[in-house]
């Protein structure tokens, strides 16, 4: 499998403070990679680092064989990086509708329209008109899911979509995976449930104190190596 | 009759004030800065006006073609290589700059075309009324001036509202981070307002440099009016500040009729007035 981001020897701050230390993870073309970890552990920072989120060295990330660590998050969307970020962030003087078409509208093009999205969660399309605000929890974290898609991204981050939502609304949104990435788009999530994530996912790393303390196979992975690289005992 | 006239006359110079001030809610609405220059910078409209319609042989309306473009222009560049710089968490910074900036145009303005007032020519549009009843007519141009301000509301209104700019517009102003998450450029973005709110400006530059005199120390003055009117409409609603507008030139107009010298006192007494009653103003933007 062809990488499409790899990231190498990734330090990252929040001024003086250290969140990362060299960490290295790739993730192939149409894979679907997990990273958990604790509170803290430096998942959201990766996915923001990768995003363009937090200023990076140039060549710690490359994303379809260019260095792109420190780019600006704008214009790494346009080449194909798209964050579902952590606690949703809708915008919310925009309606539902308006915040799936802002999505769409400084992206790339591809299969991913209004039509597709509403097909994949059908309940957007009822409250298409409704302030986002108005929306439960799930709804709302569909259309964060919905936002990133209409960018039509090679490379779709997700940071923690299950905080916070009851299990059934978390399921709901787990079992629309294979048709978000039906068409070989590469998915990285990042999750504290450790079991949803392994579940969804073929490759996982874990994280602790802004290290890599593991990298395995999701199906081969057994529960006592993740708790060790997890709490580090 | 009289004051039914005096009214009359308010509400149309109403649609000035919310032409000054519907730049000024624009720029706040999206980056919560305050322009203090905004002012400064409708009189250097009308200087530019003066020196197109001079140079050109143009009429001052004409002349907008040529003017408002430039304006934006000036607006954009303005935002993203000076006052991009200001704008942080700290409301400080850009009220520094303005108002460094309004003292500078200022100063400019009165260096190059001296503290002689001046004047556009509009020709014979400019005493031209329409007959109402025998004892009440309207002019012409406070007419057209009025319409203009409600077509250029309406339309800020519908780009605001019904168009892809409109959304980056609104978003960035939801949150200037998250928004470059869906590849919207924030500096960009500001640079668009900035330049929106210059081409506003620059009508209005236009209608007050036809109106009455002008020099280069009246900015000030078309500030304290354009936020008077964006207060008393209610922050974040475009009608609103047309609303604002009106009500100003209307205190103003009841002001100047009971005494001459009441005019501009009578406005800001409005202002207060609407200020400790209801603070949040007539309109204020509706809240999710």
């Amino acid at each position: 499998m062809r990488d499409l981001l790899t990231i190498c020897g990734l330090d990252a701050f929040y001024g003086d403070f250290q969140a990362l230390f060299d960490v290295s993870l790739r993730v192939g073309e149409g894979e679907v990679v997990a990273i958990v970890g604790s509170n803290g552990a430096g998942k959201s920072t990766l996915l923001k680092s990768i995003a363009g989120q937090i200023a990076t060295r140039r060549d710690a990330i490359s994303f379809d064989d260019a260095p792109i660590g420190g780019e600006r998050t704008h214009v790494l969307l346009k080449r194909g990086i798209s964050l579902v970020p952590e606690g949703r962030r809708l915008f919310p003087s925009l309606s539902v509708e308006e915040n799936l078409l802002i999505g769409g509208e400084h992206g790339r093009k591809g299969p991913w329209t209004l039509a597709r999205v509403y097909d994949l969660f059908p309940v957007l399309a009822e409250r298409r008109n409704q302030r986002s605000t108005s929306l439960s929890g799930g709804q709302q974290q569909m259309v964060a899911i919905g936002r990133a898609l209409m960018s039509n991204p090679r490379l779709l981050l997700c940071d923690e979509i299950s905080l916070g939502l009851a299990p059934i609304v978390v399921r709901e949104i787990y079992e629309r995976l294979p048709q978000i990435i039906g068409d070989g788009m590469s998915l990285v999530i990042v999750e504290q449930d450790i079991l949803q994530a392994l579940a969804a996912s073929a490759r996982v790393y874990c994280l602790q104190e802004g290290r890599v303390t593991l990298e395995g196979d999701s199906r081969s992975v057994s529960r006592e190596t993740i708790a060790a690289a997890y709490f580090g005992v | 009759m009289d004051w039914l006239n005096s009214i009359l006359q308010g509400v149309l110079v109403g649609g000035l004030y919310a032409m000054f001030a519907a730049g000024l809610s624009l720029i706040f609405g999206v980056m919560r800065l305050v322009n203090i220059a905004h002012g400064d910078l409708v009189v250097l409209a009308a200087y530019l006006a003066l020196v197109v319609t001079q140079a050109l042989g143009m009429g001052p309306l004409a002349s907008l073609l040529v003017i408002a473009p430039l304006m934006a222009a000036i607006g954009y560049g303005l935002q993203r290589w000076l006052l991009n710089r200001t704008l942080g968490d700290d409301l400080l910074p850009p009220l520094l700059v303005t108002f460094g900036l309004s003292v500078i145009i200022q100063n400019g303005l009165l260096e190059i075309f001296s503290p002689d007032s001046r004047k556009l020519q509009a020709g014979a549009i400019e005493t031209a009324t329409i007959p109402l009843t025998p004892d009440l007519s309207i002019g012409v141009l406070p007419l057209v001036q009025f319409l203009v301000a409600v077509v250029m509301i309406g339309a800020l209104q519908a780009l605001f509202y019904r168009t892809a700019w409109g959304r980056a517009f609104r978003a960035t102003s939801d949150d200037q981070s998250t928004v470059q998450l869906v590849g919207v450029d924030n500096r960009h973005v500001f640079g668009l307002a900035m330049g929106l709110s210059l081409a506003v400006v620059s009508v209005a530059g236009v209608f007050l440099a036809v109106r009455a005199n002008f020099d280069p120390s009246m900015g000030p003055a078309r500030l304290i009016f354009g936020f008077e009117a964006v207060i008393i409409g209610g922050l974040g609603n475009l009608w609103g500040t047309l609303a604002g507008g009106v009500v100003l030139g209307v205190a103003q107009a009841i002001g100047a009729k009971i005494d001459p010298g009441w005019q501009l006192l009578a406005g800001h007494l409005a202002f207060l007035m609407v200020l400790a009653v209801r603070p949040e103003g007539f309109f204020p933007r509706v809240q999710a």
